[in-house]
């Protein structure tokens, strides 16, 4: 089990991005986080795989814990070797590379199963097969998110955090990708899975938080969240008209504000 | 034409030196995008060990030897020097690199002394012709030994775990971090074998004649070299380092013919004047990628 409790994390000691944020990754399980923009759901992500430090980003009180030992001083080289391992937002695969060497990279702390590693992440995408000894940056979009998730595959992680995998992608791949990420579970991985496509997202996690400004406002089962009016608002896209994300605010605080008075 | 050939035959020889030091800065920039000023105090520091081992355990040996021990003293200095200030303006480290390279230097003199040194290479100034052209050993050991590493080097950064892991953090540093890479561990590596590279250039900037405390100069005709070949191009400090071996050499040949009114030679200059015209053509040196600008 990977988590985090009452997680405060400051950049550049004065930004307050995270304000005591709470949650679990079960072994096995696929988390959905959910949010808007600058809600803090890739500064979670960053406090778990150890990259705060590179964004001169600091936990400020609570932990993150793995089996119960806080692990939260580490660095990402160790969080790697002991299977966390982050796939940033926007792919960020090593462009001038071939596919084979962004994988080979990817196996940096499990030099002794790469070859198992990459027959495991070749069979999960059979695209990139072809495209093994091409430059890197010259695939499309779909991919390159292969490839970074791939790439991230390559140490056989226990935990795997996805920061927004279906960024900028067309339908059809976003499809694609949530059967990777449905398969890469099924294989034993625990998912953390970062989205503003929240159908997605939701459509395959177990469990689902939500964040705003920092802070978890609702932790539930993936099924409930699907189900829950403010979320299908806020997050489905039934609610469209005007600028929107005017709108997404004003419906947010005013639902929450009743939430909490009622 | 012979004589033409011969003096391209010395530039390539002497091209060979700067293009083993051009890639130790190459390196290092690749990694920590900071130019470091070190590596004349290094070169000199392996010409000054390799000189002083040959006498106890062979010329051989030393040189291998020398190399090794440099490399890990610039592997101890980025540790205990650079190390400390990641993190700082790239400006100030670089000043801090030419701190180190007065503190190795003068260490490193303190061996030389004001005498003259000899390294005790098998070459000394022994020539062989072939056609007419004259060709001394020392620059075809040179470019042998340039020919290798570059070969040696090419299959480190393409097939070892190390090597993929420095050219990953090179691209993007946080990126490679994510996949296990570790940053410190990727500087210490590329000190390392920029101190090595730049003994090896000593010894063979040190060969033939005896040598002295200024030594290091030659270090800085790779400065020139590597802004000619790209700052962040291994392949470009190597072709930049032969050009720019030759076209010196050839100037300083035909000086006399071409510029008979100026006393100095120019062949000295020849470098920057190469470097600029290039940079007019290529702001981004021969083979730079553009985002060097951006750093
Ligand atoms: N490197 C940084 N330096 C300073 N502040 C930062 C940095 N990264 C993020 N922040 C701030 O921290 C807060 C949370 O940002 P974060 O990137 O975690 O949000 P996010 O939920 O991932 O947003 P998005 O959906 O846009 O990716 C924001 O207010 C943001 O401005
Ligand atoms: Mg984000």
């Amino acid at each position: 089990m990977l988590g985090v409790t009452n997680l405060e994390v400051v950049y550049d000691d004065v930004v307050l991005a995270l304000r005591g944020v709470s949650l679990e990754i079960p072994d096995g399980a696929i988390v959905a986080l959910l949010g808007a923009n600058g809600a803090g759901k890739s500064t979670v992500l960053r406090s778990l795989s150890g990259l705060l430090d590179v964004h001169n980003g600091k936990i400020r009180k609570g932990g993150v814990t793995l089996d119960g030992e806080p692990i939260g001083q580490l660095r990402p080289a160790a969080l790697a070797k002991r299977g966390i391992k982050h796939v940033l937002e926007g792919r960020r695969i090593f462009k001038e590379m071939t596919v084979e060497e962004n994988l080979r990279v990817g196996a940096h702390s499990a030099p002794r199963d790469v070859k198992e590693n990459l027959g495991r992440v070749y069979d999960l995408f059979p695209r990139l097969v072809e495209r093994k000894d091409g430059t890197a940056g010259y695939l499309s979009g779909g991919e390159q998110q292969m490839v970074a998730i791939g790439r991230a595959l390559m140490s056989g992680p226990r935990f795997l955090l996805l920061d927004e995998p279906s960024l900028g992608l067309a339908p059809k791949i976003v499809a694609q990708i949530r059967d990777i990420v449905v398969e890469i579970n099924r294989q034993g991985t625990g998912v953390l899975l970062v989205e503003q496509n929240a159908t997605m997202a939701l459509s395959i996690a177990h469990h689902g938080y939500v964040m705003e400004t920092g802070r978890v406002v609702m932790d539930r089962p993936a099924a409930d969240l699907l189900a829950d009016d403010d979320v299908r608002e806020f997050y489905l896209g039934l609610h469209t008209e005007g600028d929107e994300k005017q709108s997404f605010r004003e419906v947010k605080h005013y639902r929450r504000r009743k939430r909490w008075a009622s | 034409m012979n004589e033409f050939l011969t003096a391209t035959g010395q530039g390539m020889g002497n091209g060979a030196v700067y293009a083993l030091l051009a890639l130790g800065f190459v390196i290092i920039y690749k990694s920590m995008s900071v130019i470091s000023f070190a590596q004349p105090a290094f070169m000199m520091s392996g010409a000054v060990l390799v000189s002083h081992l040959t006498g106890r355990i062979g010329f051989v040996a030393a040189v291998v030897v020398g190399t090794i021990a440099i490399a890990l003293v610039a592997l101890v200095v980025e540790r205990v020097a650079i190390r400390p200030m990641v993190g700082k303006a790239v400006f100030v480290i670089a000043i801090i690199t030419i701190g180190i390279d007065i503190v190795v230097r003068t260490v490193a003199g303190a061996f030389v002394g004001v005498n003259q040194l000899l390294l005790g290479d098998p070459w000394g100034l022994k020539v062989v012709t072939v056609g007419g052209v004259q060709l001394q050993e020392r620059h075809i050991a040179a470019i042998l030994a340039a020919a290798v590493v570059v070969t040696v080097l090419f299959l480190f950064f393409r097939y070892t775990r190390i090597g993929l892991a420095m050219r990953a953090a090179s691209l993007d540093q946080e990126a490679a971090m994510a996949q296990g890479v570790s940053i410190g561990t990727v500087f210490a590596v590329s000190w390392a074998l920029a101190g090595g590279l730049a003994a090896l250039a000593g010894v063979f900037a040190a060969s033939g004649n005896a040598f002295d405390q200024s030594l290091w100069m030659v270090a800085l005709v790779a400065l020139p070299v590597i802004i000619l070949g790209g700052l962040d191009s291994l392949g470009g400090a190597v072709l930049g380092g032969l050009i720019i071996g030759i076209v010196e050499s050839v100037v300083r040949t035909y000086h006399s013919t071409w510029f008979p009114f100026l006393d100095t030679n120019t062949g000295g200059i020849a470098p920057y004047i190469v470097m600029l015209l290039v940079l007019l053509v290529r702001p981004h040196g021969l083979f730079g990628t553009k985002e060097v600008e951006r750093v």
